[in-house]
């Protein structure tokens, strides 16, 4: 790698660098030889690490104005709302930062999804990837039971109240989790602890995921090994750095949009309602980003299985590296993949519609053709496709498909135009 | 480029979709023009104040709106009441204060720092005087509604003879627009239930929209300033995004490449 032949130019410089190579480490970061070829969707990595300083920066901004206590917590997020120097405009880019923070993360996965960026040898930065995103659902969940409504309440009695699905030790559990006999003020306050920890280990699993990434080098949307640095790349900054830039801005018109404009959209009426353990919610219904898991864990008629399912739904993915047997990445090269791929897509947004639908009749039949379908591709599918597809043959370099948008026609373009 | 641009409105698309099956039930509200929706929405500042009368001889005899502070009327962005006028309507109340050095609790005019006086002692207190109905807060009430300030305006004019064969049990009255059909609370307003200040007819569509309007402020005291920076906020954004996409094209120019 080139950075080993990295040497800073001044004496201090070098005097430093010597002891602790932090310089050599931004000229790697700076020189990092990225494929050409990346398209838009590749953006969403430096989108996410603006989404995670954004909610690390005001939350703990919020975390200097709200009272973790059930009689107060409710009364200090108003307080933040009315009283404090742009402390609505804090909470709603907050609050809606988290749902960005989803769909920038589910854009981020589908992507993977679709050009194979999971499989060898980038396994690692994969399953890095799922532990971060169990984190993140764990950390927005807790983060939407602070403000202390009656969703926050309800969904927080919801989920916790899964646990005691496990046999034997389940009722223990919730009890332990709860710190009393029903969520409570323990169960708030160690909430809030947990929501102001896990976006740090968050932050040290994404320097993980970036330092994997960083090893065998980006994917790329044609999914051939390219040889770094070479004419197929281009060093990260500044073209990089300026094509994410301006995707980050697209982004932000979008993130402004909903803080500024429909700042509640997302959320849900009834956590405007201080919690109150004697009135249940007439329909319990998580924040949008855990619809199709909630639905998963509904289509399952016994409670310790569907648990099983839910969890499975998420873990399944940490696997898939070994489940797809394909040895072509891009799905671009894979005309059966690509079209079950998008039938998954539909699949999980169909999971996550029903998820909002009240579990019964007809979305419940629903939910559990969705939840059978989505396991059937992960299992199913995608191990048998590796064997029986026939691939479009994939091109030796990344600059010949580059010029063109068809591959295989700039392929042969490129061809023409060297014979003459 | 162009697989983003659709790649934005898929996005929107499918936003919207999910905003739409997440809202409340579907009723058909009424509808009325709010001066407060929009890019460059603000309150009607002679609604907002005919609101706060609507509330305070109406409403306040029983919903509490805790968050609100009397200095809130004459804050920017609200009803804008003048210092003086704010100072007047807190002095019209009476709050407990102390213990004073005597270790004894006593009573003085509200000043504009007090919080709204609470029609009632505590939660048990408005239940009991309520048939058992406890009259929700109002601070916050209508993003606490699925249809917010629609939802609002409607069940204030959703009062109707209850349709043959609904038996209604003492004290609860059939309205359009409440979930289930059935509240507690009978018609608040009243064609010239009040008398406007300003002389505008009260009449109970008036009433409603002034109401709803100050309640829609009481909610989000700050939507003003978050509408007019929303907008110069998005303004940046824009012109920010297309120097930089310029400044990309010529970055990337340098390489036989698209961006």
């Amino acid at each position: 790698m080139s950075e080993h032949e990295y040497k800073p130019k001044s004496k201090v410089g070098q005097w430093f660098n010597d002891r602790l190579p932090l310089l050599t480490l931004a000229n790697h970061l700076t020189d990092y030889p990225t494929p050409k070829n990346l398209n838009y969707w590749w953006t969403f990595g430096g989108i996410l690490t603006f989404c995670l300083i954004t909610q690390i920066v005001t939350g703990l901004t919020l975390a200097m104005h709200y009272i973790a206590h059930a009689d107060m917590a409710f009364e200090s997020v108003e307080h933040i709302m009315r009283d404090v120097n742009y402390g609505w405009l804090i909470r709603y880019i907050h609050a809606n930062g988290a749902s960005m923070f989803f769909l920038a993360v589910y854009i981020h996965i589908f992507r993977s999804l679709f050009y194979g960026s999971y499989k060898s040898p980038r396994e690692i930065i994969w399953i890095l990837g799922i532990i971060i995103y169990l984190l993140m659902m764990a950390a927005a969940f807790m983060g939407y039971v602070l403000p202390w409504g009656q969703m926050s309440f309800w969904g927080a009695t919801v989920i916790t109240n899964l646990f005691s699905a496990i046999p034997l030790v389940g009722e223990g559990i919730v009890t332990w989790l709860w710190g009393g006999y029903s969520v409570d003020n323990p169960t708030l306050t160690r909430f809030f602890t947990l929501h102001y920890l896990i976006p740090f280990l968050i932050l040290g699993l994404v320097v993980l995921h970036i330092w994997a990434l960083h090893v065998p080098g980006n994917n790329n949307p044609v999914g051939i090994d390219i040889k770094k640095p070479s004419k197929d790349t281009v060093p990260f900054h500044p073209y990089i750095v300026i094509k994410d830039g301006f995707a980050l801005l697209m982004f932000m018109i979008v993130f402004a949009f909903f803080v500024f404009y429909s700042p509640n959209i997302l959320g849900h009426a009834d956590n405007y309602i201080e919690a109150n353990p004697m009135v249940t919610p007439a329909h319990i219904v998580p924040e949008w980003y855990l619809l199709p898991f909630y639905a998963i864990l509904r289509s399952v008629p016994d409670k310790l299985l569907g648990v099983v399912a839910m969890l499975s739904a998420i873990l399944i993915l940490a696997v898939l590296p070994w489940l797809d047997t394909s040895k072509i990445r891009s799905a671009v090269f894979r005309p059966l993949y690509r079209q079950f791929y998008w039938i998954l897509v539909a699949d999980v947004l169909i999971l996550g519609y029903v998820g909002a639908m009240p579990a019964e009749g007809l979305y419940l039949l629903i939910a559990r053709v969705a939840t059978a379908y989505y396991f059937l591709h992960f299992l199913v599918i995608l191990p048998i496709l590796g064997f029986k597809e026939k691939t479009i043959p994939i091109p030796l370099s990344i600059t010949e498909p580059v010029l063109g948008g068809n591959p295989n026609l700039a392929m042969a373009k490129q061809k023409e135009s060297k014979i003459e | 480029m162009k697989t983003f641009i659709k790649f934005c409105s898929i996005l929107g698309l499918i936003l919207s979709i999910f905003s739409h099956s997440l809202a409340a039930e579907k009723v058909d509200y009424l509808k009325t023009d709010w001066s407060f929706k929009g890019l460059f929405g603000k309150f009607d500042r002679a609604s907002l104040q005919r609101g706060y009368q609507v509330y305070t001889e109406v409403c306040a005899a029983c919903h509490s709106m805790k968050y609100l502070s009397y200095r809130n009327l004459s804050e920017k962005g609200g009803p804008e009441f003048s210092v003086e006028q704010a100072k007047a309507i807190a002095a019209s109340f009476e709050v407990v204060d102390g213990p004073n050095a005597d270790g004894e609790m006593f009573t003085r005019p509200a000043k504009l720092s007090d919080k709204f006086v609470m029609p009632y002692e505590n939660e048990k207190a408005a239940q009991a005087a309520n048939g058992g109905a406890y009259p929700p807060d109002m601070s916050v009430l209508v993003k606490a509604r699925g249809g917010g300030v629609d939802y609002i305006y409607s069940l204030l004019q959703g009062y109707e003879t209850a349709p043959a064969g609904m038996i209604l049990d003492e004290g609860v009255h059939y309205n359009k627009y409440m979930y289930g059909n059935k509240i507690k609370m009978s018609a608040p307003l009243s064609d010239g239930i009040i008398e406007y200040g300003d002389g505008t007819t009260a009449s109970v569509e008036q009433m409603s929209k002034d109401v709803t309007t100050f309640l829609m402020w009481a909610a989000e005291p700050h939507l003003e300033a978050r509408h007019r920076m929303g907008f110069k906020a998005i303004i940046y954004l824009i012109i920010l995004t297309t120097l930089v996409y310029f400044s990309m094209k010529k970055i990337w120019s340098r390489i036989e490449s698209e961006v």
